[in-house]
């Protein structure tokens, strides 16, 4: 690659634009821990676990180094991380907490409590497979499980996109009074150092002003908050709830936009597409497999198949709109989970088919699981993907698994199965 | 009789209109907390009897903020108030934590312990009704050796002693610690005012009797819970740093049996069963008899309130946790 190649690459990702103050090769944990610091987190609250110790020990340093004038309560579990966070928050401050898996199901109670008091919380989740059996790899079951707590969900694609977006969550938080989780892959971004643009911390300052709180516990107005309510108004309580959730979507497309005007870096808001002129077939799916499936779909695309991509970046609230739009242009979806809903199917897959079953256009949909606890997703599975969505007329089962391997497969180490196998139940 | 005998702050924070049982410890330990602290002072209530009695939206009857919290949240969520007050300058606000004992000495403990080890500077308040009121009257780990409650029916009364959250709290060297009664208001109200002054976590375990889980008559609450104390069965006490041992009141040692004998929750004790509970009540007052003197010879002062309380206690709470802060 030559010298202008690198300037163009370094032009595209937004790491050559004015509003960038150094480039910095870290790892996605560290890409958090200074969005923290340049959001001006006055409240820290946090207990460690892996993949996401990177992040708090980060945080510990920028804290101690006086970077950053935060309290950081070290606490005793992740449990006490969330209700610090909501103390901290309805007295008015910015808060944040960083967790994964296990510590992100202990905190289940409490993030009902945050989304319910209407809290501006940003927390980041390192996205890690739940036990049992212990796993430290990524899936996304452990964010997925909470989506019916009133957070807003993001899936970051890339270390870049960590940090820019916990700069936008808190901006979209603070607007809609709602709590945000940014999900990042464990290990694949967590543990992996990539160039990242750190904005210059007067431009954050411009985008990302002070939080006035709407409500807060002050001596000066007492008020009681989440006192006991009778069936007269905890139903409108919770119709609230769900407007913040549907006013977030055109939140959040305008904070994306704010954001590509000032640091020159955009995500589409809810989703982003790619290689989506005159594409037929189209695959949906979040996080780092997107990257992966860029070089999937730039491989076919030079063969000359009529694919594209399409990334879901929310998943909170669900990108309805853009995916009934999707639906008028393609022949055909397919879905890439990487999580399972047992009883049901991949959630992505069940949401998207949800959101088509009253769209007046409605594409033959497949669902695919791939990439649970920590199984790569290399480009070869996502061609073996394309090429079942390009070889059949409608799935063969309600969930298509991938790169299943049969029993005598499953060994500790090795155990190379064919990226081909498909696994399929009966119910078509 | 009938006249009183002590000056309270006069004004009430808490309005009438609460929705406690007549006779309620808790709501007596509500109103002398708020009389102490002022109105420039948060609470925090996780689930207990509290989450009801200060009243459904959108009525409070506390007069200061309340932040309803989850069950085992109260010391958690009373750290993320104080730490976001101080970052945004208020060093003013006392925030108050002010918990049953299910959400205490059970559900709560963790968080609690997590926040007294940190030494987080806020006041935890305990009422203490010995039991799972709000939902009905099932045995915590604060219910007493003997008791009736609906999960410890009477052909099988609670087994196990009580847990005795004081030394546990002590064990984890906070700098103040009381145990205070709504029977003695003026003892609790100089505790809490005290505790007012001090930095750091500050534990007020309050005796507080329940009428109806106690099965007595609710104009029987101050007696019952003077006999507690009169008696021994709840020493009034105060703990510096977890090892200073100090009484505020020298009790007259009543027979337990009276205290015992003024409740349905022990009718059912055999003779035999009393004096297993008067034993366990000379025998825990011979421990801290124990920890007074020892107190006493090793800190070489009396048992009366020293001037120098604030200054000491602050000093350690303050080289405890290695940083100067500002004393108002």
């Amino acid at each position: 690659m030559g010298m202008n190649d690198t300037n163009d690459l370094r032009k595209k990702n937004g790491l050559m634009h004015p509003s960038v103050d150094k480039v910095l090769v870290i790892e996605g944990t560290h890409a958090a821990s200074h969005a923290v610091r340049l959001a001006k987190v006055q409240v820290i609250a946090a207990y460690p676990i892996t993949p996401q110790t990177g992040v708090v020990e980060k945080l510990s340093e920028i804290v101690s180094h006086r970077e950053l004038n935060a309290k950081f309560i070290k606490v005793e579990s992740e449990h006490s991380a969330m209700a610090c966070c909501i103390g901290a928050s309805i007295s008015g401050a910015r808060a944040f907490t960083a967790t994964s898996s296990q510590g992100l199901a202990l905190m289940h109670e409490l993030l009902h409590w945050a989304a319910g008091s209407r809290l501006p919380i940003v927390m980041v989740n390192v996205n890690r497979a739940m036990a049992p059996p212990w796993s430290i790899y990524v899936d996304h079951n452990d964010s997925l499980s909470q989506r019916d707590t009133g957070w807003i969900q993001f899936y970051a694609e890339s270390n870049q996109e960590v940090l820019d977006t916990v700069l936008q969550a808190y901006k979209i938080a603070e607007t809609v009074s709602l709590p945000i989780m940014i999900n990042l892959d464990a290990f694949v971004l967590s543990h992996t150092s990539e160039p990242v643009a750190i904005p210059k911390q007067e431009v954050v300052d411009e985008f990302l002003p002070e939080r006035k709180a709407l409500f807060k516990v002050d001596p000066a107005e007492p008020h009681a908050f989440g006192a006991l309510i009778g069936p007269e108004a905890y139903m409108e309580m919770r119709y609230k709830l769900f407007q913040a959730m549907e006013d977030a979507r055109e939140v959040i497309r305008r904070v994306d936009s704010e954001y590509s005007e000032k640091f020159g870096r955009s995500y589409g808001g809810l989703v982003e597409e790619y290689c989506m002129e005159d594409a037929e077939i189209v695959l949906m799916t979040s996080a780092t497999a997107v990257s992966t499936a860029r070089i999937a779909v730039d491989e076919l695309r030079s063969l000359g198949f009529p694919v594209g991509l399409m990334k879901v970046r929310a998943f909170r609230p669900f990108p309805v709109d853009e995916i009934r739009e999707l639906a008028q242009r393609v022949h055909k979806i397919g879905v890439m989970d990487r999580n399972i809903s047992f009883g049901a199917t991949g959630m992505i897959y069940q949401e998207t088919k949800a959101v088509l079953y009253n769209a007046s256009v409605r594409p033959k949909l497949f669902g695919f699981i791939a990439g649970l606890g920590g199984r790569d997703i290399t480009p070869e599975t996502i061609k073996d993907i394309y090429s079942y969505l390009l070889n059949h007329d409608a799935p063969e089962s309600e969930t298509i698994w991938v790169g299943l391997k049969s029993g005598q497969e499953v060994r500790p180490e090795g155990g190379n199965a064919s990226s081909a196998a498909f696994g399929q139940n009966e119910n078509v | 009789m009938g006249q009183i005998k002590y000056q309270l702050p006069p004004e009430e924070i808490l309005s009438p209109g609460h929705f406690a049982c007549p006779g309620c410890g808790g709501t007596l330990t509500m109103r002398y907390v708020l009389k102490a602290l002022g109105r420039k002072t948060v609470v925090v209530i996780p689930a207990c009897c509290w989450s009801v009695i200060d009243g459904p939206v959108p009525y409070s009857a506390a007069g200061v903020p309340v932040f309803h919290t989850a069950f085992e949240a109260a010391a958690s969520t009373a750290s993320g108030i104080k730490a976001g007050l101080e970052m945004q300058g208020d060093h003013e606000t006392t925030v108050v934590a002010i918990a049953g004992d299910g959400g205490t000495f059970d559900i709560g403990f963790q968080a609690l312990s997590g926040a007294a080890e940190r030494n987080e500077d806020f006041i935890y308040v305990c009422y203490d009704n010995e039991a799972y009121m709000n939902t009905g009257i099932q045995r915590s780990s604060a219910t007493p050796f003997g008791a009736w409650t609906t999960t410890t029916p009477t052909d099988s009364p609670k087994a196990e002693k009580k847990k005795d959250i004081v030394q546990v709290l002590a064990a984890h060297h906070i700098p103040y610690l009381a145990t205070a009664s709504v029977a003695y208001p003026d003892d609790m109200i100089a505790k809490i005012q005290k505790a007012k002054e001090i930095r750091g976590l500050r534990f007020v375990h309050v005796f507080s009797p329940c009428p109806p889980g106690w099965k007595f008559e609710p104009e029987d609450s101050i007696k019952i819970s003077r006999m507690a104390i009169e008696s021994r069965v709840f020493p009034l006490l105060e703990i510096y740093d977890g090892n200073d041992y100090r009484l505020t009141h020298e009790p007259a040692g009543s027979p337990v049996r009276d205290y015992l004998k003024m409740q349905g929750r022990f009718r059912h004790l055999k003779e035999a069963d009393i004096d297993v509970i008067q034993k366990n009540v000379d025998e825990e007052w011979e421990g801290l008899k124990g920890k007074l003197a020892y107190s006493m010879k090793v800190h070489k002062s009396n048992n009366s309130v020293r001037s120098q309380d604030k200054e000491v206690s602050l000093a350690k709470a303050q080289s405890r946790k290695g940083i100067k802060r500002n004393v108002r």
